[in-house]
C-alpha cells in the first residue's frame, strides 16, 4: 500500500486492549496500512471526552458506552459506533477474604459457580442484616459498563436487591486490588489484570467469573466516532481487518509468552506478565492456593469473539432500563439497536474469507452447548451463550423481557 | 449572587504546583472562595459540605468516573452537577480537553458565569505544560551536555586526543550517522563500560 492512513486510537490498561496493542506491534496495521497510534488513557471519561473532541478517532471502550453516549445518558458525548467487539468473557468477581470465608461456611462452591456463590453470599447478606446491618459494598468500573451489570444480574437472580441490599461504588480498575485490602470494600468486579493483582498480593477470592454469569459475553468494543467512519469507510475497514488479524494472533497457544511480554511493558498495561497469563490460559489462581480451568475466560477470537451482535447491545440496554439509567422507548429501542453495526464489521471482513454468522442477532442463551452454525467463510462454532439462571433473551421481545425483570427486582 | 466572587470554586488535582497556579490566577481575578484538594479520598463528603458551584478536575485523574458517578446520584450534592456542555461552544470544549482539563458545573448555573473560569484554568494548565515541557527541555539539554563531556574524556584518553579534537570526531561520526551527538555520546559511554576498566574512570 502506498498511502499510510493514520488512525489514533485511545485505551485504557487492560487485558482486554491485546488486540489493539497487538494489531499495532504485530504489524497488522501496518500490513493494511494504517499507522495505528495508541494512546493510553486513565478514565473512561477521558476516553469519551478525547473521541468527543476528535482526538481518538477510535477507541477501547466499555461495550455498553457507546450505547449509552447515543442515548444521551454521558456528558459531552459524541455519536459513536461499533463495528467491532475486542472479545468474551475476561472479567472476575473478587471478594475479600473475610467474605470469602463467610461464603465457604454457607456453603459457596470453589469452582466459581454463580448460583451457588451467589446463594452463600445472600445468605451472608441476611446474616448481617439481622446483625450490626452495615451493607456490604462493591465496586465496579463504571455505571455503564458490563461490570455493573453482571454483578448486578448475578445479585438480583440470587435474591439480593443490588440497590439496597449492598452498596455499589465506582473504583478505577487499578486501585481495586488496594481499595479490597484495605477494607474500603468488600468485593469488586473488574477485568484483569486487576483481579489476579489482588490474588497475586494475597488479598483476595475470585468467587465467580463473567464467563459463567454470562457465557460468551460482551466486554469491550471498539468504539467508532460516527463522524470519523463515515468520512475514512476504507481506513475503517482496514482497521478492522487488521483487529481481526491480530485477535486470530492473540488465540493463538503459541504466542501467549510474547502476548504476554508484550502487554506488560510499560506503555501498555505496565503490569507483571505473569499476571497476564492467568486469563490468557484459562488457568485461572483462586487466591486460595487453587488454580481453577476455565477455558473460556477470555476468548479474543473464537466464537466469534470480535463480531458486534445486535442482540448483546439491547441486553446492555434491557439493563440501562432495568436499573433506572434510562426509560424504555420505541426511539431508544432504535437507537440501542442501531448502535453496534454488523453490516461494517461484514462489509470489512469478506475479503478475508473470515467465518461470519449469517444473522446480526441471536437469541442469548438458545445455545446450551458447542454447536456449529451456518456462516459465511470459514466454518463456525458458536456457544454456550446463556445466563446462569437459565434466563434466554430473545431480541425480538425485548418488552416482555423488561416487564419480566422490573417484576423480579 | 451576583457578583464573580460569589462562585465556589473547588479545584482538584494531585499536581500541588499547578493546583496553586491555577488558585492564584482565580484568586487574581477576584475569585475569593476557592478550595484546592489534591487526594479524592473523602471527596464525596467535602463536596456536601463545600456544595461548590463550579468543579475543575485534571482530565488525567483517574477518579473521574467515580466522580461522575457521584454526580449523577447526586446524593453526595445538593444539586445536581452536569459537565459544562453547551454545544454551541465546542471550541471552548476542545480546548479544555486539549489542555487536559475538564469541568462540572452545577445544572442551572449561566454559561457566561462559567466561562472566565473555565478560559482560566485552561490558560493556567497550559502555561503549567509549557514550563514543564521547557523544564524538561532544559533538563535533557544538561543531560546532554553531561554525555558529551564524558564521551570526550573518553576519547580523550583512550586516543590522546586534545578536547577539541575529540568534540570533532563526536560530531563527525554524529553527521556521518545522522544521529544527535548525545546519541553517539551515549552509545560511546555504553560501549566503553562494556570493554570494562581502562575503557573510562
Amino acid at each position: 500500500m502506498s498511502v499510510v492512513e493514520r488512525v489514533t486510537a485511545g485505551f485504557l490498561p487492560l487485558l482486554d486492549s491485546a488486540v489493539l496493542v497487538t494489531a499495532r506491534e504485530k504489524g497488522f496495521a501496518a500490513s493494511e496500512g494504517i499507522e495505528l497510534v495508541l494512546i493510553r488513557e486513565n478514565s473512561w471519561a477521558s476516553i469519551r471526552d478525547r473521541l468527543a473532541v476528535g482526538h481518538f478517532d477510535v477507541a477501547h471502550v466499555l461495550a455498553p458506552m457507546p450505547i449509552a453516549f447515543n442515548l444521551g445518558l454521558a456528558p459531552l458525548a459524541a455519536r459513536t459506533v461499533v463495528p467491532m467487539a475486542l472479545g468474551l468473557g475476561g472479567n472476575a468477581i473478587t471478594v475479600s477474604l473475610d467474605l470469602w470465608r463467610s461464603m465457604r461456611e454457607r456453603g459457596a462452591s470453589e469452582s466459581f459457580e454463580p448460583a451457588s456463590t451467589g446463594a452463600a453470599l445472600h445468605d451472608v447478606i441476611e446474616d448481617r442484616a439481622r446483625g450490626d446491618g452495615e451493607r456490604l459494598r462493591f465496586a465496579v468500573v463504571h455505571p455503564h459498563s458490563g461490570h455493573n451489570y453482571e454483578l448486578r444480574y448475578w445479585l438480583a437472580a440470587c435474591g439480593i436487591n443490588p440497590d439496597t441490599d449492598v452498596n455499589i461504588v465506582i473504583v478505577p480498575p487499578p486501585l481495586m486490588a488496594d481499595a479490597l485490602t484495605s477494607g474500603r470494600i468488600d468485593g469488586y468486579c473488574v477485568g484483569e489484570p486487576w483481579n489476579t493483582a489482588a490474588i497475586a498480593k494475597g488479598g483476595g477470592r475470585i468467587a465467580t467469573i463473567k464467563a459463567a454469569i454470562w457465557k460468551s459475553s460482551p466486554e469491550k468494543v471498539l468504539g467508532v466516532s460516527a463522524a470519523w467512519a463515515e468520512l475514512h469507510p476504507q481506513t475503517l475497514s482496514a482497521l478492522l481487518r487488521a483487529v481481526y488479524r491480530a485477535a486470530q494472533w492473540c488465540a493463538d497457544t503459541a504466542n501467549r509468552e510474547e502476548l504476554s511480554a508484550l502487554l506488560a511493558q510499560p506503555a501498555y498495561i505496565g503490569a507483571p506478565a505473569e499476571w497476564l497469563l492467568p486469563a490468557l490460559s484459562g488457568r485461572i489462581a483462586t487466591g486460595d492456593g487453587s488454580v481453577i480451568s476455565a477455558p473460556d475466560f477470555f476468548l479474543t477470537y473464537a466464537k466469534a469473539a470480535t463480531f458486534p451482535w445486535k442482540s448483546h447491545a439491547l441486553w446492555f440496554y434491557s439493563q440501562m432500563v432495568r436499573w433506572g439509567q434510562v426509560n424504555p422507548s420505541r426511539a431508544n429501542d432504535a437507537i440501542a439497536h442501531e448502535t453496534y453495526r454488523p453490516d461494517l464489521y461484514r462489509a470489512a471482513l469478506k475479503s478475508l474469507g473470515a467465518a461470519l454468522p449469517t444473522a446480526n442477532s441471536k437469541v442469548e442463551g438458545a445455545l446450551t452447548r458447542e454447536t456449529p452454525v451456518g456462516s459465511a467463510g470459514a466454518s463456525l462454532i458458536l456457544g454456550p451463550d446463556g445466563f446462569f439462571d437459565g434466563r434466554v433473551f430473545d431480541p425480538d421481545k425485548l418488552a416482555d423481557y423488561l416487564v419480566a425483570q422490573t417484576a423480579a427486582r | 449572587m451576583n457578583s464573580a466572587s460569589a462562585l465556589k470554586i473547588l479545584v482538584i488535582d494531585d499536581n500541588r504546583v499547578r493546583v496553586s497556579i491555577i488558585e492564584a490566577g482565580l484568586r487574581d481575578a477576584g475569585y475569593d472562595q476557592v478550595t484546592l484538594v489534591n487526594d479524592v479520598a473523602g471527596i464525596a463528603r467535602r463536596i456536601q459540605e463545600l456544595e461548590p458551584d463550579v468543579i475543575i478536575i485534571d482530565l488525567e485523574n483517574p477518579n473521574r468516573d467515580m466522580l461522575e458517578d457521584m454526580f449523577q446520584l447526586s446524593r453526595a450534592v445538593k444539586r445536581p452537577i452536569a459537565m459544562f456542555v453547551d454545544r454551541s461552544d465546542s471550541a471552548s470544549i476542545e480546548a479544555a480537553v486539549d489542555a487536559g482539563v475538564s469541568a462540572y458545573v452545577v445544572d442551572g448555573l449561566r454559561k457566561e458565569r462559567v466561562k472566565p473560569i473555565l478560559d482560566m484554568a485552561i490558560s493556567r494548565f497550559n502555561a503549567f505544560s509549557r514550563m514543564e515541557r521547557e523544564l524538561e527541555e532544559a533538563r535533557s539539554e544538561l543531560e546532554n551536555r553531561k554525555l558529551i563531556e564524558r564521551a570526550k574524556g573518553i576519547l580523550m584518553k583512550s586516543r590522546g586526543l586534545s578536547e577539541d579534537g575529540a568534540y570533532a570526531l563526536l560530531r563527525k561520526t554524529a553527521m556521518n550517522q545522522n544521529r544527535k551527538i548525545a546519541e553517539i555520546a551515549q552509545s560511546l559511554i555504553t560501549a566503553a563500560g562494556l570493554l570494562g576498566p581502562g575503557g573510562e574512570e
